[in-house]
């Protein structure tokens, strides 16, 4: 057998060049082109995210205003939220890098259901068109979180349209969250078992236990926004009786799991990472599964965090602090096994791995804010300011961001077949992790200090201009990282080098057992696993014989090594 | 999509599944999934009534007095008929008696839009008697209750049983395409799986207006 000359044939008829036509892809049901079309998307949203956080940050290098008006530096914050959260952030992981790699994983032809995760796509679609139409028809002021009653009853912008396109991009993740569920259940390959899955497909079961059981709560929270402003039905109008403080339950009900959403396929991801650049099995499988397992639960019991300062009684606000602080140990877990996984590892610091390393740090420094804000206190004090703001995005940026940007590196040579510029890669990994520190850490101690989220103006504090001139400057740097990945990866799809099957060596069925880029139908052969996920000490145990094999001249024996691991290894066909 | 080719009596499988028993056993874990998202859609207002429910005890009993509870008796009794028939229906299929299977699916697309028909009459008293919750709303309907917690109260009772209106107005068009498919003897359906499936839907329909008829209709003095 001619690994190379078959490595040539799979290539020439692969899922990218199956079929040429528009038409083709619109209609396509096949997860790794909707996968593409996702990616496309979240792209889109993310630039159009990226360009409002960038008027923001201008706004506020002056104390003064200079720039924006109130309301439309409030419809600016709003729509760099509303474009971040719902419409990069919730799809980006499961929906791009989930929907590619989740049946290649488990070593299936495609998702359980492939029209249904063609609808989701035209759900997000048809959801992210009616927002932007929301926004050039002028816009919402009531931020990301549409807190009741100012969005119900008091604000003039588009709210209405808006919260139907979020309401149809919820239904979008539910029918994701459907389809991975069925298909974790009943599509594993033989041998497949659920301690053998990568820990990836783990991290995106947690993740879909979360999108069909809390994303219909904010459904209905939202749908009743729309009820009340479109057809006077009162259920959070304090004139009816009814509670608008009722809306934040219901919101955060969802809006706090939906963090996990984020954050979990991005500890998959991590997962994937560490293993692959230390060549190390993860340390404690087992507790990092159940790890998601844990966050996906307690995720549900500490919305209550949100609204210390509302009308909650004092309490209840304790017992949420209490589960709000349990959330930190299965968090733990991961950050302290990922750590020792790395221990005696052949480390590469290869682009995706910088993104994995930065992920440990920026991730530990955003759970630990956590824990400041989960306690009573401390919460009364920063909440509202731009420590709240920091924290969020050392674990949305710093975390799912990087996760996200890390695992597009380490999987593009599996999604387009091609080999990006390393050089490129790793100048702007430095670059997101020095832009992001530089951005968001001035914004902590701006929180400390007293500055409020959602205010343009400081003039009251100039002694903040510093801090936010910082982080401006930061930004800038930070979007550079960001834009120069969408150059390089565009430029290697069309003109990279191809990539071999398995450019990283790396341990998992999308790389041992699918082409780069793989076949309509995943797999040529029939899959049977024997092994347990990331078995890359056998690679590291075997290595070390060889070589101690070399220094004792035993090795003269084998005289082409090719030939001998073509006879001997496992997967000759 | 790429289907198989199997000989003529054999359930057709589509190319991701491996064989019949996978493909059904999947099509059943993704509907109870899908299920599940719905009883916590249900779940969110259900919570919603509860809460003004306890906070507002008597004004709720007083106006759920004023509910039409013959007409919401009758739909109930259509709606529990339905989801019997439905379950004959699936039966028929598992014994592959089409012609049979076919008939108890339209008894239960008739009780379907008789539950319709009776809705669409009491919305109309209700709306009639200037009842639906908006700046409209006749304040002083019911001299006995606060007029802030009737209005409260119709917009539960509007949003509720009109969310679950929706729901069986799908389940109707669900099964008018459902039999269509059979009758045509559609490659789609060769079992009884996709009928089960649909039958899942309904007996979820049912239960959540088992739930709202005594949550509306039915609320004793405190």
């Amino acid at each position: 057998m001619s690994a190379a000359a078959e490595q040539e044939t799979v290539q020439e008829k692969n899922y990218l060049n199956a079929d040429h036509t528009l038409r083709s892809w619109l209609t396509t049901t096949d997860h790794k082109r909707i996968a593409i079309l996702y990616l496309i998307g979240v792209t889109f949203f993310f630039i159009l995210g990226g360009l409002s956080a960038a008027l923001i940050r201008l706004e506020l290098t002056s104390p003064t205003g200079w720039m924006l008006s109130n309301e439309m530096f409030n419809k600016t914050f709003s729509a760099h939220g509303i474009f971040m959260v719902f419409f990069f952030m919730i799809p980006a992981i499961p929906a791009v890098l989930g929907n590619f790699l989740l049946p290649l994983m488990i070593g299936a032809r495609d998702l359980a259901f492939p029209r249904l995760n063609l609808v989701s796509w035209y759900l997000y679609a048809v959801g992210g068109t009616l927002v932007l139409i929301a926004m050039m028809m002028g816009g919402v002021d009531a931020g990301w979180t549409f807190y009741t009653p100012l969005s119900s009853i008091y604000s003039e912008t588009q709210i209405s349209l808006t919260l139907v396109g979020i309401f149809l991009n919820g239904f979008s993740s539910i029918v994701t969250g459907v389809n991975f569920i069925a298909t974790i259940h009943k599509m594993r390959a033989p041998g497949m078992t659920w301690f053998r899955l990568p820990l990836f497909v783990w991290a995106h079961y947690a993740t879909s236990l979360i999108m069909i059981l809390g994303t219909p709560v904010v459904a209905m929270a939202l749908l009743l926004v729309v009820l009340e402003r479109s057809l006077g039905v009162g259920i959070y109008s304090p004139e009816l009786g009814g509670d608008p403080v009722l809306f934040q339950h219901l919101f955060w009900f969802y809006s706090h799991p939906a963090v996990y959403i984020m954050i979990l396929p991005a500890m998959g991801v991590q997962s994937e990472l560490i293993a692959c650049f230390s060549k190390r099995k993860i340390f404690g499988y087992h507790f990092v599964a159940f790890s998601s397992l844990a966050i996906a639960v307690l995720g549900f019991l500490v919305w209550g965090h949100h609204m210390f300062i509302s009308s909650q009684s004092v309490y209840l606000s304790v017992i949420f602090s209490l589960l709000s602080f349990l959330v930190a140990i299965p968090s733990a877990v991961k950050t302290f096994n990922w750590s020792v996984s790395l221990y005696k590892g052949s480390i590469s610091f290869q682009t995706p791995m910088i993104y994995a390393l930065s992920f440990i740090g920026l991730f530990v420094i955003g759970g630990i804010t956590g824990m400041f804000l989960a306690s009573i206190r401390t919460d009364i004090h920063l909440t509202g300011t731009y420590f709240i703001v920091a924290h969020f995005h050392y674990v949305m940026v710093g975390g799912t961001v990087t996760a996200f940007m890390g695992g597009l590196h380490f999987w593009w040579p599996k999604i387009s077949g091609r080999l990006y510029s390393e050089f490129w890669g790793r100048i702007s990994a430095l670059l997101v992790f020095v832009g992001f520190n530089l951005t968001f850490f001035p914004q902590f101690i701006l929180g400390v200090l007293g500055m409020p989220r959602r205010y343009h103006m400081y003039g009251i504090a100039p002694e903040w201009l510093f801090y936010n001139v910082l982080s401006t400057a930061g930004s800038t740097v930070l979007g550079l990282g960001f834009f120069l990945p969408m150059i390089y990866l565009t430029h290697s799809y069309f003109k990279g080098r191809k990539s071999t099957q398995n450019p990283w060596n790396a341990k998992g069925l999308e790389w041992e057992k699918a082409a780069s880029p793989p076949i309509t139908v995943n797999f040529t052969e029939k899959i049977l696993v024997t092994e347990d996920a990331y078995n890359y000490d056998a690679i590291s145990d075997a290595a070390q014989a060889l070589r101690t094999m070399e220094k004792r001249g035993q090795l003269a024996v084998v005289d082409d090594e090719d030939a001998w691991w073509d006879e001997n290894s496992e997967d000759k066909s | 999509m790429a289907i198989q080719a199997h000989e003529s009596n054999e359930p057709e499988v589509y190319f991701q599944y491996e064989d019949i028993d996978q493909q059904q056993d999947t099509y059943l874990i993704g509907m109870w999934a899908f299920l599940a998202q719905e009883l916590l859609f249900f779940g969110a207002i259900f919570f919603i009534y509860f809460l003004y429910r306890i906070n507002y005890l008597h004004d709720f009993a007083q106006l759920s007095g004023h509910l039409n509870w013959q007409l919401g008796g009758l739909n109930t009794a259509i709606l529990l008929a339905s989801s019997y028939f439905v379950a004959r229906a699936v039966h028929r299929g598992q014994t592959g008696e089409m012609k049979k299977q076919v008939n108890w699916l339209w008894a239960t697309v008739a009780c379907a839009v008789g539950f319709l028909v009776i809705k669409f009459f009491e919305y109309k008293d209700k709306i009639g008697s200037g009842l639906f919750p908006n700046e409209h709303f006749a304040q002083h309907y019911h001299y006995e209750a606060n007029p802030e917690v009737a209005r409260l109260f119709y917009s539960l009772y509007f949003v509720m049983t009109g969310l679950h209106g929706i729901h069986v107005l799908v389940g109707i068009i669900i099964f008018v395409v459902l039999i269509r498919l059979i009758k045509k003897r559609s490659s789609l359906i060769t079992d009884y799986i996709p009928t089960e499936l649909c039958g899942l839907y309904w007996h979820f329909v049912d239960l959540v207006w088992i739930f709202l008829y005594p949550l509306f209709y039915l609320i004793p003095a405190p």
